[in-house]
């Protein structure tokens, strides 16, 4: 597939989406009711998406990129900070305007696997969300799902409207997934780790595919994954996330060449491209493990594991965002 | 076979029966592994990979239909063995298996340092005082503070489960090692610790490694050879230099081109189509239908012919006479 053109409408008019100083804090308790601590997944985090942008989370297990994207979503309310969709703060929304504004975001979940239920029909699968959202007519809703899964390339769509998600290859079961985001005609799509779970060769297939839907739409794409080697394609802007927080932002070339924060760089250290040479090179990795969310560690919270911290400051305070190249932001003392 | 060769693999087959008819998972596999080497096999989920390692290591399900072909390590033939002489003389002490998920099958109510050496205890019947000697050492060698010998699996981090299971695979240093994806559900940072550690234990050790991985990176990181495996067949088997810079069989070629590269503009390529059945594989090349170079003769099963030294290739475009 080769059809797409790159689309860069950054910084036309007001943002889509708008976060700023968002946590999302789970609070622990022992029996039910004593508190222990809070778990930070998301802890300080603002940006701004422009309408038609295709962006990717990117950072390890555990660092919140789920927790953010269910932030999102609506489906955590925020301790602190706010999500502004379309200028319209989320905290603002009553019980149907929420409904309304979750027909404006689609979601493909982790786990394809888990993503649909068992026991209805591709036909039914996307029926539902169109049932749920008001579209009576019957010959209305058809037309759609069969538009839809057209768009996702499941085509003749009577071969696969009255299969069940175990007759889908896993490839196909994602697409089922991506369909049923799409099938309300959202403006957003966040797609949480949408290819991990399938085989490198579909994984190439899904992302050629989602990546086209989003030109195609003009949707805004917020893309979640844990691989850096597969954003490149797919995404126009990257966001680094460590232990609840962006720790580096830039353009997706600007930053894979130049990465600036010390957690990216041992990030893509860590990361082969195939070549016999690999399996004699030691390569340079960090020690330690990402910190609890539970008592993340005072300052930048990269610091214990980090190969240039400074006594004094990196373990004190916490670093600022730092424009260390033109629109190129990352949260490390090394640019002040 | 090269005074070096250490296992052995000719016309290897695993089939499982299900009620649906035969699964023929491993169908027809040869290869060869010399000392101190590292063979990679490489493959998409579901194209036999696992089923290759418990043939080998004899794990094999109630339903087996069939295992048959020749398995010799350092000029025993494994397959002929009874299984009380396998489990005796070559299970963990000539040829271990760290198993697909196993960090994650470690008794949660006993000790890391006593699952370790139990290998040891139980088939060498070594008192405690000396299993926890060696129990030290390895996890020394594999980079485990000795301090979480008395910890339970839970109180570990996923890299630090894999490693234990890693030192129970060496504690009684075995000449070949077999690694069923070792790092598939670990993050980056630690997927790129335990190849780290997979390097310094083959140069340091000369052990013998079957690494089993989908992951193509992964593969380069520590591959003397790599055999890429297509629906329960390997369809090509080469050196990593020439796998990775100039591979052969149309699957690797594309399989190639479908990787996402960091350091390259390079723009990866889907593989359309799915692979067959291997409840009823197609009768020629099983690549056939999804193969761009394609011709009459793929209609009939292709041989696994020679090119070269140690590389061969399951493809008619490399047979005498070429693509007619
Ligand atoms: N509902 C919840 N209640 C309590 N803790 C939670 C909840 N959801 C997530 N967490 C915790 O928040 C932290 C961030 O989890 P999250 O799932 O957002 O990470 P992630 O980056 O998506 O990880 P992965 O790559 O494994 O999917 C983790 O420590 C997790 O255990
Ligand atoms: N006990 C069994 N009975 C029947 N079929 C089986 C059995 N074990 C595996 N299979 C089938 O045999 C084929 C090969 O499975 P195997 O687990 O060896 O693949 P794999 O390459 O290791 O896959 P993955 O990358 O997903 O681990 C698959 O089609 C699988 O469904
Ligand atoms: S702020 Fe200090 S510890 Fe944190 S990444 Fe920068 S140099 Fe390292
Ligand atoms: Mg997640
Ligand atoms: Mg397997």
């Amino acid at each position: 597939m080769s059809e797409w053109q790159p689309v860069t409408i950054v910084g036309h008019g007001e943002p889509l989406l708008s976060v700023s100083d968002l946590h999302t804090w789970f609070e622990l308790r022992q029996w039910g009711f004593l508190r222990v601590g809070a778990v930070r997944a998301v802890d300080g985090v603002s940006f701004e998406l422009a309408r038609g942008e295709s962006v990717a989370f990117v950072g390890e297990s555990g660092c919140g990129k789920s927790s953010l994207a269910r932030t999102l979503l609506g489906l955590h309310r925020p301790t602190r900070g706010e999500v502004r969709f379309a200028g319209r703060s989320l905290g603002g929304l009553k019980a149907r305007e929420l409904q309304a504004y979750r027909a404006k975001v689609g979601y493909v979940q982790q786990d394809p696997f888990g993503a649909l239920p068992p026991f209805l029909d591709v036909r039914r699968i996307l029926a539902e969300p169109l049932i749920v959202h008001g579209v009576k007519d019957r010959a209305q809703r058809d037309r759609r799902i069969r538009a839809v899964l057209d768009e996702v390339r499941l085509s003749p769509a009577e071969e696969f409207l009255p299969k069940f998600p175990h007759m889908l290859s896993g490839g196909q079961q994602q697409r089922v997934v991506i369909a049923r985001a799409l099938i309300l005609e959202p403006a957003m799509i966040i797609a949480d780790e949408p290819v991990s779970m399938l085989d490198a060769s579909v994984r190439v297939e899904i992302l050629n595919l989602l990546r086209h839907i989003q030109t195609q739409r003009e949707l805004t794409l917020a893309f979640i994954t844990h691989d850096l080697s597969s954003v490149r394609h797919y995404a126009e802007r990257i966001f680094v996330m460590y232990a609840g927080r962006v720790v580096e932002t830039a353009g997706v070339k600007e930053l894979l060449d130049h990465p600036q924060h010390p957690y990216t760089q041992s990030l893509l250290a860590a990361i082969a491209d195939p070549d016999a040479a690999n399996a004699t090179k030691q390569r340079e990795i960090p020690g330690g493990e990402p910190p609890s969310l539970l008592h993340p560690p005072k300052g930048c919270r990269f610091h214990p594991r980090c190969p240039h911290a400074m006594a004094g400051l990196c373990d004190v305070d916490e670093p600022p965002d730092f424009e260390p190249r033109r629109g190129h932001y990352s949260a490390c003392w090394l640019h002040r | 076979m090269s005074d070096r060769t250490l296992l052995e693999v000719e016309d290897l087959h695993l089939h499982y029966q299900t009620r649906r008819g035969v699964v023929r998972a491993v169908d027809g596999v040869s290869f060869d592994v010399r000392r101190n080497e590292a063979l990679v096999v490489l493959g998409e989920s579901g194209c036999g990979k696992s089923s290759l390692a418990k043939a080998l290591m004899r794990v094999l399900p109630r339903n087996v239909h069939q295992v048959s072909g020749r398995v010799t390590l350092d000029g025993t033939e494994l397959l002929a063995m009874s299984d009380e002489s396998f489990r005796r003389d070559v299970q963990w002490v000539r040829m271990a298996l760290v198993m697909q998920a196993s960090m994650n099958a470690l008794n949660p109510v006993v000790r890391v340092g006593e699952q370790v050496v139990e290998p040891l205890r139980v088939l060498r019947q070594w008192p405690r005082a000396r299993a926890m000697a060696r129990a030290v050492e390895v996890f020394e060698l594999v980079g485990v503070s000795t301090d979480f010998l008395q910890r339970y699996p839970l109180e570990l981090s996923g890299g630090m489960r894999q490693r234990v299971v890693l030192a129970m695979a060496l504690v009684a240093e075995p000449e070949l090692v077999i690694l069923d994806e070792p790092t598939s559900a670990l993050d980056v940072l630690t997927q790129a610790g335990i190849m780290n550690l997979l390097k310094r234990l083959k140069r340091e050790l000369g052990t013998s490694f079957i690494l089993i991985t989908h992951d193509v990176a992964t593969s380069s990181e520590l591959a003397d050879r790599v055999a890429l495996m297509y629906a329960g067949q390997i369809v090509e088997v080469a050196d990593a230099v020439q796998f990775f810079t100039e591979p052969a069989h149309p699957y690797s070629k594309m399989l190639m081109a479908s990787v996402p590269r960091l350091r390259q503009e390079h723009r990866p390529e889907p593989i359309l189509g799915q692979p067959p059945s291997l409840l009823e594989p197609p009768s020629g090349c099983r690549f056939a239908d999804r193969c761009p170079s394609c011709f009459k003769r793929c209609a009939q099963d292709p041989k696994f012919i020679r090119l070269g030294d140690r590389r061969r290739v399951r493809c008619w475009l490399y047979a005498e006479g070429g693509d007619r």
